[in-house]
């Protein structure tokens, strides 16, 4: 057995962490190179995508309306996998090829404008009327509102909720390793292929997602904080 | 000041102001009062824009709108600017300081110099007696310092016209007068000012002109003793009588 064999066998136990030692460096590196540049871009962008489709959803124009309606119920009734294969092997039979890090980036990020977009539309119903009115009393235009009244209240209504899909999104960067960027899980399976101690790589790979994802929620707690400065606590 | 012709404004089918017609000088304070549901809100709002009349003429200053065509966004802008409203509940933003509600106005509108646009602001801060809190959330400040930062927020872009929504109607007893004063100095000041209101006091110390308004009509006008003291219509003399017996009890 793997855990007798461990504690019976001290030669056993040397190899395995001296594998731990040798592998965290590479894992660090795909994390780096890829895992977290992979989730900065795609959130920023998603972010941006999320909102437009936030505001098409809730514009009087029904063409807008529509059509974010038709993208974020597309996005989200079809697996990541999927997508990411669609964008990365599929496409390049109609003549668009991608490489593996812009696929994964594009997939990404039409996952999060999807996701969110419900959050931050959510969010800004959630304003009073009255905000738009006080806004709109003062002279302000629909773009000026949302951009000083209404967005600034949105953001501290969706922050909870957007940290959920942020820290989705650091481990849903994983299936990239499906379409070949090597982040940091892929880096873990080649390593892995390589020793057999499938085991040791994989739990090293998740305590590191585990450890990013911890230091996240830290930093939602002091967004949180410095967001509820204006709001009663009591 | 104010030249309104036959405005109408309807929800749908149901038909809330039917027809007003109001001078108002420059410089005079009117008080609209009325029941419950008659309009007076509806009808303060379509003198800002905040709801678009369904026909109708409104002029404030020389600014005319025609509500019986689709006016380009441009046109209401420029027309909105020439009032500013007070609203009920003070619809202050939470998330900016005193200061900075009052602000907001001139730096993001009038695109006025940030260090100008705070000078103006603390003035009129001071001006409402809200020196000391010009740097407090409005969840820091009581119901009549919020209504306060209200009308310095509406004055900072240099209305015309002022309009206010019962402006003491959401307040404890106790913090009405101080908001009713800041809206008496202005008066005096040579503000013109619509103000729907039923404080009965402000009606008769600061009007020029009480309004009477029911189902969507001015039903009687005439200056505070006309109209508190010698109603002519029936329905003014009922709606009275409710307001003044539900003082008593
Ligand atoms: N946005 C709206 N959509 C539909 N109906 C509305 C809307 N706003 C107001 N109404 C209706 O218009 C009528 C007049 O409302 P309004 O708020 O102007 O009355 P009011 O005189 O201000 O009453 P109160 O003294 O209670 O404030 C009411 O019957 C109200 O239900
Ligand atoms: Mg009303």
């Amino acid at each position: 057995m793997y855990l007798n064999s461990i504690f019976t066998n001290p030669e056993r136990l040397e190899r395995l962490l001296d594998i731990a030692q040798s592998s965290f460096l590479p894992l660090l590196e795909g994390a780096i190179q890829y895992t977290i540049p992979l989730t900065l871009i795609s959130f920023t962008i998603g972010l941006i995508l999320a909102t437009l489709t936030a505001l098409a959803r809730i514009s009087t124009v029904k063409f807008f309306q529509i059509i974010a309606r038709i993208y974020v119920s597309i996005i989200r009734g079809t697996p990541l996998l999927v997508q990411l294969s669609i964008l990365f092997y599929g496409l390049p039979t109609v003549g668009i090829t991608l490489e593996p890090f812009t696929a994964a980036i594009l997939g990404f990020s039409l996952n999060v404008g999807a996701y969110a977009s419900e959050v931050i539309r959510a969010a800004i119903l959630s304003i009073p009327k009255g905000q738009w009115e006080a806004a709109n009393t003062i002279g302000m235009s629909y773009s000026q509102a949302l951009k000083r009244i209404i967005l600034p209240q949105a953001s501290r209504v969706s922050i909870p909720p957007l940290s959920n899909t942020f820290i989705s999104l650091v481990k849903d960067t994983s299936l990239a390793s499906f379409i070949l960027v090597t982040e940091m899980f892929r880096r873990a399976q080649e390593i892995a292929a390589f020793n057999y101690e499938f085991l040791l790589l994989y739990s090293q790979a998740g305590l590191l997602y585990w450890i990013f994802c911890f230091l996240l929620s830290l930093v939602q707690g002091r967004l949180e904080n410095r967001f509820d400065r204006y709001v009663s606590k009591a | 000041m104010i030249a309104i012709n036959n405005l109408h404004k309807s929800f749908g089918d149901l038909e809330v102001l039917k027809g007003i017609d109001l001078n108002v000088e420059k410089g005079q304070a009117v008080v609209v009062i009325g029941p419950s549901g008659s309009g007076k809100t509806t009808f303060l709002r379509c003198l800002n824009i905040l709801e678009t009349p369904t026909a109708g003429t409104v002029a404030i200053d020389g600014h005319m709108a025609d509500f019986s065509k689709s006016l380009p966004k441009k046109q209401i802008m420029e027309f909105r600017k020439q009032s500013a409203m007070v609203f009920q509940h003070y619809n202050l933003f939470p998330h900016m300081t005193a200061l900075e509600n009052v602000m907001e106005g001139p730096v993001t509108v009038q695109k006025i110099d940030r260090a100008e646009a705070r000078a103006k602001a603390e003035e009129l801060l001071t001006k409402v007696g809200l020196k000391e809190k010009m740097n407090e959330y409005p969840f820091q400040l009581s119901g009549g310092q919020q209504q306060r930062v209200g009308i310095a927020r509406a004055l900072a872009l240099e209305p015309k016209v002022m309009l206010f929504d019962e402006p003491t109607s959401a307040l404890d007893p106790e913090l009405v007068g101080e908001v009713l004063q800041v809206m008496k100095e202005l008066a005096l000041e040579g503000m013109t000012m619509v103000v729907v209101t039923h404080e009965m006091r402000f009606a008769k110390g600061v009007a020029d002109e009480v309004l009477f308004m029911d189902a969507g009509r001015i039903i009687e006008r005439g200056t505070p003793q006309q109209i508190f003291d010698h109603p002519k219509e029936e329905r003014t003399k009922q709606f009275l009588n409710l307001i003044q017996n539900a003082d008593t009890i």
